[in-house]
């Protein structure tokens, strides 16, 4: 019998994903419900502290896979690693964040298992059978598909910011178990030659709560300075529509839309975005819309929850000093 | 070099997405287009032939509708097409199709095999990674640049917040991330030309594939709840600017 949701946990420099928390969270009440354990699965270097967070996050097993080899993220290694955890585990279910790893990981370690995988989900239940299921969107969010599976493990990649993170109890305990890296070497293929992160102040994209965006209506690379005033303001990340990207003042990893990253931040201040099917794809789950743009009959308004009709060079610089004020209270 | 290309049609970004009687996409009057990744590495496949000689074979699976997009990427460019068409496919996931590519692609020469880093459509993106573990080959996902030296590749690669490099030797597959190149459109020249290209079509039992073993199942699809138009805030910027962040803190409550 399969026992356990197992969680693939990402961390960099002993820096815990905040979608891993997300996950713990969710799978801990899950548990709590079904009976199940929550077992998370951390790999990398000198990681052996991350243990007491992730035991405080809801896992009741922690299982520490800690090489040099895994130092980095790389397809094969945690492949090749994971596998064999997975096999010998035997879980119900395998979350991983639907991260850059974590879209690169979980396919090739399906495909190795032999086993169905939701990608990006937004949603995850259990039904009378405590079957888990999972909802996933289809077409950038304009459409959804309900999954499940009846091949153990379901495994299943979650879309950073779908489960709110719930506060760590530090009392709570974890058996945690260390394993060896059994990496095969037909699994060392790809090597990696360099990682270059650049350092940001703003939060990543997908995983901000906030996240100022700016469209054609900016005129000018230029001009973006006013929404990275207002975003540093409220600890928010900065976006683009394609139209933005496609003038070439913001680079692809800024875009948002169906041709871009999906968001669900819980508020996304749209500023001279037109609201194209594209754009509202990819966007349109936030929790709340406010748009600022000069067109009273943009599209951006049908799906804003607060609309300021206006030129947004006047009205921007003015909600950052609003804003100011609301954080120094 | 030997380059295949993986491509899929997809719904035209355009489209509006509804549901028919029995609760399925319709896509009934849809516009059908190459998935926009998808073209990044048919453009990329036909560039490294171009600098390196060698034959691009594009590979799709789809209805007979899809014929189209693989004539399209004849086009641009590529010298051959292989179309996996069969009313069978409807009954696959992910797992099963990675399975049926990897049958197709290990009759067809490859060094290099490339595909978009996702489909539009149903966004999974799965199948190019595993069709790399189907045929036990390397593969490195959302590339932004690639450099191919004899039997090597560096790749750059998108990952959250940065960048990483990536050597590998062939064969493998990488997944195309737009910033990769700047596809160009196909020639009146190129489409006469394609139409002499060889387009051969198989289906999953001339692959020696029979009912689909599921791995994961789709109960049902849905639609999201409309959003609906909120407050338009009135007044002279400064009011409307005032008045909305009031509205996020004591409304809202998101700030």
């Amino acid at each position: 019998m399969a026992k356990g949701i197992m969680i693939i946990v990402e961390q960099r420099n002993l820096q815990i994903r905040k979608v891993s928390l997300e996950l713990l969270s969710e799978a801990r009440k899950i548990a709590d419900q079904t009976g199940e354990s929550v077992v998370a699965v951390v790999l990398g270097q000198g990681i052996d502290e991350l243990a007491p967070t992730l035991a405080a996050s809801g896992a009741d097993k922690v299982i520490v896979i800690d090489d040099a080899k895994l130092a980095e993220y790389s397809t094969g290694a945690y492949t090749s690693v994971l596998n064999k955890i997975i096999r010998k585990e035997e879980p119900q279910a395998v979350l991983l964040g639907n991260t850059a790893a974590g879209k690169d990981l979980a396919p090739r370690l399906a495909q190795r298992l032999g086993v169905g995988l939701a990608s990006d989900c937004t949603g995850m239940e259990i039904d009378s059978a405590n079957f888990l299921t999972f909802k996933r969107p289809i077409y950038a969010g304009k459409a959804f598909a309900h999954l499940t599976s009846n091949v153990r493990p379901i495994m299943a990649t979650i879309r950073p910011n779908t489960f709110p993170v719930t506060p760590p109890d530090a009392a709570r305990q974890a058996e945690v178990v260390k394993e060896v890296a059994d990496i095969d070497a037909a699994d060392l293929t790809a090597i990696l030659k360099e990682v270059a992160v650049a350092a940001s102040k703003r939060p990543e994209l997908t995983e901000a709560n906030i996240i100022v965006s700016g469209g054609r209506g900016m005129k000018g690379p230029e001009n973006y300075s006013i929404l990275e005033d207002l975003a540093d303001v409220i600890g928010a990340a900065v976006g683009a529509s394609r139209a933005a990207v496609d003038s070439g003042w913001k680079e692809h990893k800024y875009q948002v839309g169906q041709t871009g990253k999906t968001v669900a931040p819980t508020l996304y201040i749209a500023c001279g975005i037109s609201g194209a099917i594209q754009h509202l794809a990819g966007m349109g789950s936030s929790k709340f819309i406010v748009a600022i743009n000069k067109d009273p009959e943009a599209n951006i308004f049908n799906v804003a929850d607060y609309g300021i009709v206006g030129d947004l060079f006047e009205i921007v610089p003015l909600l950052t000093e609003e804003f100011k004020k609301l954080v120094n209270e | 070099m030997n380059i295949v290309v993986f491509i899929k049609q997809t719904f035209d970004t355009e489209a509006k997405i509804v549901l028919d009687a029995s609760g399925k996409i319709d896509a009934n009057g849809v516009n059908l287009i190459i998935n926009p990744y998808d073209e990044y590495a048919i453009e990329e496949g036909i560039r490294l032939k171009e600098k390196h000689g060698g034959e691009v074979t594009v590979v799709s699976m789809g209805g007979s509708r899809a014929q189209e997009a693989v004539r399209t990427a004849l086009a641009m460019g590529a010298d051959k097409g292989v179309l996996v068409s069969d009313p069978g496919l409807e009954n696959t996931d992910e797992f099963g199709r990675a399975q049926i590519l990897a049958k197709v692609v290990a009759d067809i020469p490859h060094d290099i095999i490339l595909a978009g880093r996702i489909a539009i459509d149903d966004g999974a993106s799965q199948i190019a990674v595993r069709l790399a573990e189907a045929l036990s080959i390397p593969s490195v996902s959302s590339v932004i640049k690639l450099e191919v030296a004899g039997t090597q590749a560096t790749a750059t690669r998108e990952i959250d917040g940065g960048t990483e490099l990536i050597e590998v030797s062939f064969p493998a597959v990488f997944t195309a991330q737009k910033g990769l190149n700047d596809p160009r459109y196909p020639s009146v020249a190129g489409i006469m030309k394609a139409k002499k290209k060889p387009l051969k079509s198989l289906t999953l039992a001339d692959l020696g594939f029979g009912a689909g073993d599921l791995k994961m199942v789709i109960n049902q699809y849905s639609l999201p709840t409309p959003r609906k138009a909120g407050r338009k805030i009135d007044g002279e910027p400064a009011q409307a600017a005032s008045e909305l962040a009031k509205l996020l803190r004591e409304e809202a409550k998101v700030l």
